[in-house]
């Protein structure tokens, strides 16, 4: 269904993939190993095992975005060192050469199936998609657009959660996009988030948890602290699908899990609903 | 059992030193009273030295020091008539966050606030002050009901965190902050936020979306705990100092990138060693701030809340 989207796109391949040559992958899921070439025409599905490996933020525009029609805003929107933190700015220049991107948020406009939308697409790559003041701005200007021109707008997001290196201005961004999110909510303007692996702490616990509708990728890790956090929190031991996305379909977070090959059909159908008719 | 920090000790000692004096006055009838206000001056002026170079590290453990005044302190002190009402009307009632009606100066207000415990059975009752999705929720009633009657909203902050439990997980405590974000920000009555120990992260911040947010001088607020960062940055938990410095987390910081709009001055010696000062202080400055808020239009007020946050943020325009 998406016939070259991953060719136009092989640059910015995702890292912890075991690449054993160009032909082929190993599957971090089952351990198998893949034709490179059906692994990523199956949008980097395993075809065995179903694990869904991560997909850069250009490779989930191409996914989401009809062809040709994706337009990007806020571009130059980029992080500062406000605090002055140890090795941040290193940190940000590797940032910027494992993902490929000026910053860990890709925001535009675009049509899916046909309907105009701003599309806003974190990369995990880029500091395993942290929230700083300039991802904080990014998202609030991509809601604000929305806002302005009535528009749908879809974020997916992959994220660690709050990046550190910024402390409180970097905690604030997660008043500020529910503040963003607040306007849309009353003016009636649609928001559908998409949660895909990982999406953690302070991005679950803002943006990411207020959606309209809220959708998730299979198997995706979906939670508010680290796994060991919670597990040394607790006598209660936690169940073997803790912080997924079946775990938190299961307990009424997640309006919908969706494979991969039919997440831009049932974002469609879900945008349809609000503004179709 | 009193806690005294490393750099508290040299008072410690002191104040050791003048009680035995006192001692010896009262038993044996001996006049020390000269001695006592020597000690006492010298008293003074060893705590204005030790306070004047506090590092970022002292402040967080000034924050947590387990003799600082808690919520209920100061609600008892700022507050005439405390109603305290209960639970989320869905799940349960959390320890960790206490709300209700209350009287500032003859003025209704709704005072919400995250609470520590004194000893271990109340420390477990209260979970540490981490609050649980229940929490927030009580929280976000009883903001609903203070909104429904046009009462302003006061808030207390002071959690090492949200609650990070499996429990808290399975009850959805990400939706429960992040909704709580959102309606703060829509409600139609004044908020005014006061950081009076630990601004624990998200778990802080769930209830303390204002349009003043004020913090006492030897609090803390912080994205991450230092040891946690220290943890992350250099896989040493024991580089908290160090990690503390690094993430700008006192009440100077954050008056400094405008997360809080005034720092409000404690005691000499920190607000354990004189609570009903310290109190005084908050209520002075509550009243300076709630007042002007409630004068303005539910329009006016949201606007500018809106706008104090839509500012908040440190970035950069590319070259290209």
């Amino acid at each position: 269904m998406q016939r070259g989207w991953f060719a136009r796109h092989r640059r910015s391949e995702e890292l912890n993939l075991d690449e054993m040559n160009d032909a082929w992958v190993k599957c971090n899921g089952c351990q198998q190993i893949l034709f490179a070439r059906d692994f990523e025409r199956n949008l980097k599905v395993c075809p065995r095992c179903g694990h869904h490996h991560r997909l850069s933020a250009r490779e989930r525009i191409a996914l989401l975005a009809d062809e040709e029609t994706f337009v990007e805003r806020d571009a130059e929107v980029v992080s500062a060192d406000p605090l002055g933190f140890p090795e941040y700015v290193d940190k940000l220049n590797r940032g910027k050469a494992n993902s490929g991107l000026p910053e860990a948020i890709i925001s535009g406009t675009c049509t899916l199936s046909g309907i105009p939308i701003v599309l806003a697409v974190q990369d995990f790559a880029f500091m395993g998609g942290s929230m700083g003041s300039a991802v904080g701005e990014k998202v609030v200007r991509a809601m604000e657009y929305a806002l302005e021109q009535r528009l749908p707008i879809v974020i997916c997001s992959t994220s660690g959660g709050a990046r550190m290196q910024e402390g409180l201005l970097s905690l604030m961004q997660m008043a500020k996009t529910c503040a963003a999110a607040a306007k849309l909510h009353e003016a009636g303007v649609p928001y559908i988030s998409v949660l895909t692996d990982p999406t953690m702490a302070g991005v679950l616990a803002s943006y990411a948890s207020v959606g309209d509708v809220v959708i998730a990728e299979p198997g995706a890790l979906i939670g508010f602290a680290g796994q060991r956090v919670a597990q040394q929190a607790q006598v209660i031991k936690p169940p073997p699908n803790f912080q997924t996305a079946e775990f938190q379909l299961e307990h009424g977070m997640v309006d919908i899990v969706v494979p991969r090959k039919e997440l831009k059909h049932t974002l469609s159908r879900v945008l349809r609903f609000f503004t179709g008719g | 059992m009193r806690t005294v920090l490393d750099f508290e000790k040299p008072i410690a000692e002191l104040d050791a030193n003048i009680e035995a004096l006192k001692r010896i006055t009262a038993e044996q009838g001996i006049d020390k009273s000269e001695e006592i206000a020597a000690l006492e001056r010298d008293r003074e002026r060893l705590l204005r030295e030790i306070f004047r170079k506090l590092t970022p590290w002292d402040r967080t453990l000034l924050a947590r020091h387990p003799q600082r005044p808690y919520t209920l302190d100061y609600i008892r002190v700022i507050f005439d008539d405390f109603v305290e009402l209960h639970g989320d009307r869905q799940f349960g009632d959390d320890g960790a966050v206490i709300g209700g009606m209350a009287w500032l100066n003859e003025k209704p207000v709704m005072v919400i606030g995250q609470q520590k415990g004194r000893d271990l059975k109340e420390r477990q009752r209260r979970n540490f002050g981490m609050a649980k999705p229940e929490g927030y929720r009580k929280a976000l009633r009883l903001m609903y009901l203070a909104e429904k009657f046009g009462r302003p909203v006061i808030t207390f902050v002071d959690t090492p965190a949200a609650d990070p439990g499996v429990e808290s997980e399975s009850r959805g405590i990400s939706e429960a902050i992040a909704r709580n974000l959102r309606e703060m920000m829509m409600l139609k009555v004044p908020i005014v936020s006061v950081v009076i120990g630990e601004g624990g992260s998200g778990g802080a911040l769930g209830i303390a979306v204002a349009d003043r947010v004020l913090m006492q001088e030897y609090a803390i607020y912080s994205v991450i705990p230092p040891e946690g960062c220290a943890a992350i940055l250099w896989r040493d938990p024991k580089r908290a100092p160090e990690a503390a410095e690094a993430l700008k987390l006192t009440a100077q910081d954050a008056l400094r990138f405008g997360v809080v709009d005034e720092v409000v001055a404690e005691p000499l010696g920190g607000a354990h060693r004189d609570p009903l000062a310290a109190a005084q202080m908050v209520k002075e400055a509550l009243l300076k701030h709630l007042p002007p808020l409630q004068k303005l239009s539910v329009g006016k007020l949201r606007e500018s809340r809106y706008e104090r946050y839509r500012n908040l943020g440190v970035w950069t325009v590319a070259a290209e």
